[in-house]
């Protein structure tokens, strides 16, 4: 049962689990990859894992269906995720919105201000320490998910 | 010029606190070399040949006396009582210790100072022009608008881990000083057919492996759509710029492999969801912004007799009249005039300042230009407010310190990066090749009688020393595991930019002095009257320059 760090907190994940790409069926409980997800008739109350270079869009008309998006980072340095994140937000998807895979803790603050709000890291001895990561900074100053207004314009 | 509020103050301090957090897990082993390598960068830190090198941020140039003062501080007290200014108008230390970086930035801090993004796959420090405020053909003051994008660009949650680095450029004048051609995003202040002023927007330009002029995205937008515009730009970018080959992954290459009018497409499709959003810029946000970059207490003088006065000094001391003929420039204000402190000493790296200059810059800066001064692309620095009155005296306390070299916009004002001296990812050496042009050709006279010539250094295809666009470029290259340098003639780096073309096959570092002696002397031989080195370049083409180089001695 992976742990992952949800409103600031660590908990277990009892309702999903990883991908299983080889798969012909996906079982009940389990995330789709995308051709998987295409491939179900029924999208109310799915869960599907995002990869770098898969296409967002086929997502957006289903956004109101979807339980769960999560995307995957193979490595930390891949920063298409960051720009899933915010287009996903941006189109209105209220569900959970989770980072998983090889994204270091230093990246937390980042990630959820671009709209995730589940992190599982690949470490769980880290989820501790990386809590704190998420309030490294207290002011932005562009807007984001998390802050829609930019500072400009709360300053002026 | 800008002066942190709380917020800004907040942001800068609470990095310092997060990399000090960080340096510490990566010395402890909680961080791995790889992990902590993004994060270092970040914070303007490499590891270089010899040591760490750190970059600190002058955005778009812009600093005041007591930030250089720190400056000064800090290079003789983490480093070795120098800093080096590079061709992104930022500094930079050849010796820190890597344990004392937070130390470096927590002092930076205290001065409105940081390194955040100077380095790493991120939007880095914004440039723009040197003069920007005080030319004459300035349209509009590009500066509010470098600020509302460095403000932007700061943590911009979205755009930290992107293909590859990402640069920015901002001109407002009708002479591009910027070299937004040669960028990642140029911007360009310009009016529409109404006469609103507005942005030009070009992408996909850079120099490196593959250097290319940027293309037109769009001709005109508001000045409300700016940061949406951007962010539209770096969306399409982050999301299908390449990440499987780091010589590919520029923006330049996505913008040429979609083709210009996809690339514009997409990025027009993009833009229809973020525009009108909450990054659109409210007037009051631009009046604010505008609102640092308000003229300083500029005295009413009457122009023609400071004029005057000047050429009577000028006549009375011909070495004066010199240098204020080739290192100042004029200004929008009647009685005042720019002036560029030359970094470009022979027997000096280019770009390197000592931090007793520093502090006399800053003392200069505080008596005769209202506090404030500038770095350049070109590797010099501007006092850019100086009364005419005081030239004389400016230029007696420059001459005692070096830094009146009066050769700005001449052959020995050479762009040079670090090259295989510090740099570790170098081919060959750049200082020793400046050095010893600037030696050959020390005969002021003939340099000016060359007429300005931009000659730009670098040590590797990563162009540094944006050789690419120098009239002469050269390129160090490693052929068989010695140090050759690759020459290319007609660059060009302003509105009508153009890329040098090579001239053959390279050559050995001793040869240089007289391989650019030959190419001084065809021009010499070939120009008509008015011409400078590029107009002959273009009339007559690469070939009698060829000729004349490769000859075989008789
Ligand atoms: S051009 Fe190459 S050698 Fe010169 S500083 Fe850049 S990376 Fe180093």
């Amino acid at each position: 049962m992976p742990k992952l760090i949800k409103g600031a907190e660590i908990v277990n994940d009892e309702r999903w689990k990883a991908p299983q790409p080889d798969a012909e069926t996906v079982s009940e409980g389990v995330i789709c990859t995308l051709a998987q997800w295409q491939a179900l008739d029924d999208k109310a109350g799915s869960a599907v894992q995002l990869e770098p270079g898969d296409d967002v869009h086929s997502l957006l008309p289903h956004l109101q269906e979807i339980e769960l998006i999560a995307v995957n980072f193979p490595v930390f340095t891949d920063g298409r995720g960051f720009s899933y994140a915010r287009e996903l937000r941006e189109n209105g998807y209220q569900g959970e919105l989770r980072a998983v895979g090889a994204f270091i803790r230093d990246q937390l603050h980042y990630l959820s201000r671009v709209g995730f709000d589940a992190f599982q890291l690949e470490d769980e001895s880290q989820l501790e320490a990386a809590i704190k990561s998420l309030e490294d900074f207290s002011v932005h100053y562009q807007a984001s998910i998390s802050h829609p207004l930019p500072l400009f314009r709360r300053r002026s | 010029m800008y002066v942190y509020d709380d917020y800004d103050q907040r942001i800068v301090d609470q990095r310092v606190t997060q990399f000090r957090d960080q340096t510490r897990r990566y010395l402890d082993g909680q961080l791995t070399e790889e992990q902590f390598l993004p994060l270092r960068l970040q914070n303007g830190l490499y590891v270089q040949r010899l040591a760490p090198m750190m970059r600190i941020a002058v955005p778009y140039g812009l600093l005041n006396s007591a930030q250089l003062r720190k400056l000064a501080h800090i290079t003789r007290h983490y480093d070795k009582g120098y800093a080096h200014v590079t061709t992104r108008q930022n500094f930079q230390l050849n010796w820190p210790q890597l344990e004392e970086v937070p130390d470096i930035l927590e002092e930076l801090a205290n001065v409105q100072m940081h390194a955040i993004q100077t380095s790493g796959n991120c939007i880095r420090n914004t440039t723009s022009d040197e003069f920007a405020g005080v030319a004459r053909d300035e349209i509009e003051d590009p500066r509010p608008y470098c600020e509302i994008i460095r403000q932007w660009s700061t943590f911009h949650p979205e755009f930290a881990f992107l293909p590859r680095k990402f640069k920015i450029a901002v001109c407002g004048s009708l002479e591009d000083r910027a070299t937004i051609h040669s960028h990642d995003i140029g911007v360009e202040l310009v009016p529409n057919e109404e006469g609103v002023i507005g942005f030009k927007v070009l992408a996909g330009g850079g120099l490196g492996r593959t250097p290319m002029i940027a293309s037109v995205i769009t001709e005109w937008i508001e000045k409300r759509h700016l940061l949406t515009y951007l962010e539209a730009i770096l969306r399409v970018y982050n999301l299908h710029g390449r990440r499987d080959n780091k010589f590919k992954a520029r923006i330049k290459i996505l913008v040429k492999a979609m083709g210009v009018e996809a690339f514009r497409e997409a990025v027009e499709k993009e833009w229809l969801t973020l525009k009108d959003g909450p990054s659109t810029l409210p007037e009051d946000a631009i009046e604010q912004a505008k609102s640092f970059f308000t003229d300083p207490a500029y005295e009413t003088i009457d122009g023609s007799s400071a004029e005057a006065a000047l050429a009577a000094q000028a006549e009375r001391d011909p070495i004066f009249g010199n240098w204020l003929k080739r290192n100042t420039v004029e200004h929008r204000i009647p009685g005042y005039q720019a002036v560029t402190l030359s970094l470009k000493r022979t027997g000096d790296a280019p770009g390197d300042v000592s931090d007793r200059q520093l502090e006399l810059i800053a003392d200069l800066a505080d008596k005769y230009s209202f506090g404030q001064a500038r770095t350049t692309h070109q590797q010099n620095m501007v006092l850019a407010d100086v009364r005419q009155q005081d030239l004389y005296a400016l230029w007696q306390e420059l001459q005692a310190a070096g830094l009146a070299t009066a050769n700005i916009g001449y052959l020995t004002d050479i762009i040079a990066c670090p090259g295989g001296d510090y740099c570790s990812l170098a081919n060959a050496k750049s200082l020793p090749v400046a050095e010893a042009i600037q030696a050959r050709f020390d005969d002021l006279d003939y340099i000016y009688d060359l007429g300005p010539l931009e000659l730009n250094i670098s040590g590797c295809m990563n162009a540094c020393g944006h050789h690419h666009i120098g009239q002469i470029g050269i390129l160090g290259v490693d052929k068989k595991g010695e140090e050759f340098y690759q020459v290319s003639l007609g660059g060009n780096q302003y509105k009508d930019a153009s890329l040098g073309k090579i001239l053959g096959p390279s050559f050995k570092q001793d040869d240089m002095p007289e391989v650019i002696e030959k190419i001084l002397s065809t021009y010499v031989d070939l120009r008509t009257e008015e011409e400078s080195f590029l107009d002959t370049y273009k009339r007559v083409g690469i070939t009698p320059f060829k000729e004349r180089v490769y000859a075989k001695a008789d």
